[in-house]
């Protein structure tokens, strides 16, 4: 294992990834705090993707169990984040295409 | 993991390069309420694919139990998401815990595999993932407590908190640095733990609900920062980049809730805040207020041309929105130009006045930050003020001695007529007298935000059919 490059190469992504993080959030509406925040929180549990590896690789107990409720908790978040994110959006709606039954 | 990569490894980090793609475009479409719903699509479809390239790993073995752990994770996450909009604030401090728990079990399971071979830097990151991990599952345990008001939403402080905090903090480093050391001391590491998930306890203790759009913020910003430091451990850009993306966004977003409530940003990463002082408690000189009667409310309103309604929170505890959303369409039917003033920090969350809104069916062009509304205030006939307090006192502006100073307000005071709903004379979350509620130019309207709401709706509509 060549750590030493492959920290290197995780701190450029890191940093790099969190420089797009703040150009690209610095640009969402204070409309849509909320949802961007129940949004990113369904982002991070892409989590899950090492939760899985832990309980299929099954290397010990105490790895599958604790793998298997953080398999639980993420995909959890994956659901319900998505689905209030997607709720949430619904709700907006503009004043704008012909929303006006106006009466006289 | 030798440089060169297998074929079956090749397509699944090239499936997570699609996914981070996919995800980033999933943050930028949510620039505008227009794009943002392909983001949400864009954000699925990275997740179903980095989930389907996992399961291609091949050192899996047993599928069934994450079938399992796939299945039930939906069970639980299906109500979830189905949460009424007043509750999102605290269903998203559940989903930090939720995000956080996840984080900090893979860091302790990766530990136990392999201990005692972690190289320093690895065990570090490790550290940093745990800790960060744990404090972010209680605390926001308890954020979420307080927001449901199972737990006193009431600021719990004592003497030397500060110092408590700091040591415990201090103990878990040191256990850390210990471990970082020496990784062959296992039994070390449970109690990096427990100190880490009971500091995440002691930090919200001292919190108050008002603090809370801060707090649950910056508690998404520690559960992208564990996950990204996860991602470090087990080598996975994907997880970096996921865990960055949320980090910046807990982190902006921190820094616009501690802007809007006039704290430094030094104030909230040290998370000392919460301790608005008790001072000057509430000038006793019973001054004169004018009220008025529904009746009255509706004749100003109605002969009004512009007019701005204020939502605070209160407005959503008294459940009033839908009520306020009949007087803006009886206003907006006279052609009366209604628009809604939002303070970033209106409502429990970031953002959450909005949603509350919006629920209401509120078009959302109708709802203007503070930044752009304050300078139309001078030239508006009445700002209506909704269960909003702290956020319209003008003390915030002129007053040196108020505790509340410096905070950037919506500047109602400035409308030729200022109406505030509110229940009685008591003061606000904070302890502190609004001097708005004094001026010559407004009026007081007590009652229930629904009732008075309903009543003024039945006025205009009686009136004029």
């Amino acid at each position: 294992m060549n750590s030493s490059s492959n920290l290197i190469n995780a701190l450029f992504i890191f940093v790099l990834a969190g420089f797009i993080g703040f150009e690209v959030i610095r640009r969402v509406s204070p409309l849509l705090h909320t949802p961007l925040m129940s949004l990113t929180n369904a982002l991070d549990a892409i989590a899950v993707v090492g939760a899985i590896v832990l309980v299929g690789e099954h290397k010990s107990t105490l790895a599958a169990v604790f793998g298997f409720i953080a398999v639980v908790a993420a995909t959890s978040n994956i659901v319900g984040g998505f689905l209030i994110t997607d709720r949430m959006l619904k709700m907006f709606k503009s004043s704008r295409p012909a929303d006006k039954p106006v009466a006289k | 993991m030798t440089p060169e990569l297998a074929g079956g490894q090749v397509i699944i980090e090239l499936v997570y390069l699609i996914a981070s793609v996919l995800f980033i475009l999933s943050l930028k479409w949510m620039s505008s309420p227009t794009t943002a719903r392909h983001g949400i699509w864009a954000g699925e479809i990275g997740m179903l694919l980095a989930i389907c390239g996992t399961l291609l790993h091949h050192g899996i073995v047993d599928y069934r139990l994450i079938a399992i752990g796939l299945v039930l994770g939906t069970i639980i996450g299906v109500p979830l998401g189905r949460v009424a909009m007043t509750a999102v604030p605290q269903r998203t401090a559940l989903s930090h815990a939720f995000g956080a728990l996840c984080v900090t079990l893979v860091g302790s399971a990766e530990f136990y595999l392999r201990s005692p071979d972690i190289s320093r830097f690895m065990m570090s990151v490790l550290s940093l993932e745990v800790i960060l991990g744990g404090l972010t599952v209680t605390g926001s345990l308890m954020a979420a407590g307080k927001l449901q008001e199972i737990l006193p939403q009431r600021p719990l402080t004592y003497k030397g908190q500060n110092l408590v905090n700091f040591l415990l903090l201090a103990c878990a480093l040191v256990i850390a640095v210990t471990l970082v050391l020496h990784p062959e001391n296992r039994s070390l590491f449970p109690f990096m733990i427990l100190i880490a998930l009971t500091f995440g306890v002691l930090l919200i203790i001292p919190i108050g609900g008002a603090d809370m759009p801060t707090v649950i913020s910056l508690l998404n910003g520690y559960a992208g920062l564990s996950a990204a430091a996860m991602g470090f451990v087990l080598d996975s850009k994907l997880l970096i980049i996921a865990g960055a993306l949320d980090g910046s966004s807990g982190l902006i977003l921190s820094i616009i809730m501690s802007k809007a409530m006039n704290r430094s940003f030094t104030n909230v990463l040290f998370g000392a805040f919460g301790q608005v002082q008790t001072s000057a408690a509430a000038g006793e000189e019973a001054r004169p207020v004018r009220s008025a009667t529904p009746e009255e409310a509706a004749a100003i309103l109605s002969a009004a041309n512009k007019v701005i309604i204020v939502p605070g929170y209160g407005m959503a505890v008294a459940q009033a929105q839908h009520k306020v959303r009949e007087l803006y369409d009886a206003l907006t039917k006279r052609g009366v130009d209604v628009r809604f003033a939002i303070h970033p920090v209106a409502g429990r969350m970031p953002g959450h006045m909005n949603v509350l809104l919006a629920e209401a069916d509120i078009p959302y062009d109708r709802l203007i930050e503070m930044d752009e509304i304050n300078g139309d205030f001078p030239q508006t006939d009445v700002a209506l003020v909704i269960g909003a307090n702290d956020v319209t006192n003008p003390a915030a502006r002129s007053d040196v001695s108020s505790p509340i100073y410096g905070m950037p307000i919506l500047d109602v005071d400035k409308a030729h007529t200022v109406m505030v709903i509110k229940r009685s004379m008591n003061p606000g979350f904070a302890g502190i007298d609004n001097p708005l509620y004094y001026l010559d130019n407004t009026l007081m309207l007590f009652g229930d935000a629904k009732q008075f709401v309903g009543s003024i709706v039945r006025e205009l509509g009686g009136g004029h059919g």
